[in-house]
């Protein structure tokens, strides 16, 4: 009569088997896809006269072909760019060469002033392509650090941990995104 | 009865575990099929600048991509910068047509959240991203996205 033979302990080979799996779930990347997100402005309709903007709410960023930062004509870095775009467009000291204030009643935080400036963005052909997107990063950057500041000023929570609809869209009135593309010039060629 | 009492109580083996592992490696075989690396094979070198204020994309399914890098194989297609649609180069004219060819592919109920992500290499000069950009605002193609990596902030 033949005795039961052991088997062989298979219980490791599970563990063996997980450990493959973890890695692989770990290491797959889903490619996950990121990106600053923009809206382009539709195309100019020349019947239309474009709508009259007073100077002094105008910031102009201006990226010369050899990645030069120019605010308002003058050199500029982009280091400081977050900086003086979030003091031009609040205007803390009501200079008049800096963007009007409107008093507006929002829903949810009462009376703010809302700024009207716009940032005018304008690139060269010959810019590179990672300047270009540091400078739109650091635009986007100077909106959502006022925006923040707005939210922990009126709710006490930063604005991209909002939850509440209406508290997000009184903060998107009241500090709306105000970057325009300037309409493209060939100036330094490619 | 006794008898089959007996032989029951004798040899008490424990629950074969030797299943377990092709349950785990059917778990990991599903894995490593269906994880799908990338779409389209590139042939233009993009290397996507980094930046902070990234936000991610929600719908995969409505996201129409354009690459523009220089050609992996330089030494066949030179080093100017060109643009890639689906799985072979294209030029600025292709874009309209590319875009009308993506929007036929959706339900007509999203064909207006279609968002087109720009894939463009860091070192590309603005020049033919701008022309890329003029052409889908004349075909209506507002939505875009310019892909960009999360850098963390110091």
């Amino acid at each position: 009569m033949a005795r039961p033979v052991n088997e062989i302990n298979a219980g490791s080979m599970a563990d063996i088997a997980f450990l493959l799996l973890i890695f692989f779930l770990v290491t797959t990347t889903m490619d996950v896809d990121s990106g600053i997100v923009r809206r382009l402005p539709p195309p100019p309709d020349p019947t239309v006269k474009p709508a009259d903007i007073k100077e002094r709410n105008v910031m102009n960023v201006l990226v010369s072909s050899r990645d030069a930062l120019m605010v308002n004509r003058v050199p500029s870095d982009i280091s400081t760019l977050r900086r003086t775009v979030k003091e031009f467009i609040q205007n803390r000291g009501n200079r008049s060469d800096w963007p009007e204030q409107r008093i507006e009643e929002i829903e949810g935080l009462g009376n703010v002033p809302v700024s009207r400036g716009i940032v005018s963005l304008k690139n060269d052909r010959g810019t590179s392509y990672n300047m270009y997107i540091q400078v739109q990063n650091e635009l986007a950057a100077a909106f959502a650090e006022m925006r923040n500041e707005l939210s922990m000023e009126k709710f006490g929570i930063r604005y991209n941990q909002l939850t509440n609809n209406d508290w997000i869209n009184a903060i998107n009135k009241a500090i709306p995104v105000a970057i325009s593309e300037a309409e493209p010039e060939d100036v330094g060629g490619k | 009865m006794s008898r089959f009492r007996k032989k029951g109580s004798k040899t008490l083996t424990a629950i074969s575990t030797a299943s377990l592992p092709d349950v785990i490696f059917m778990l990991l075989f599903f894995f490593m099929v269906t994880t799908v690396m990338r779409e389209t094979t590139l042939i233009v070198k993009v290397k996507v600048p980094d930046a902070t204020e990234v936000q991610k994309i929600e719908r995969k399914s409505l996201v129409s991509y354009i690459y523009i890098g220089t050609p992996l194989r330089s030494q066949i297609y030179g080093t100017e910068s060109r643009i890639q649609l689906n799985d072979r180069f294209a030029t600025i004219s292709d874009i309209q047509n590319f875009i009308i060819a993506e929007r036929e592919a959706r339900d007509e109920a999203d064909r207006g959240f279609l968002t087109t992500s720009l894939k463009v290499d860091e070192q590309v000069r603005m020049g033919v991203v701008t022309d890329v950009k003029q052409e889908l605002r004349q075909i209506g193609a507002f939505r875009i996205n310019y892909s960009a990596r999360k850098r963390v902030e110091q």
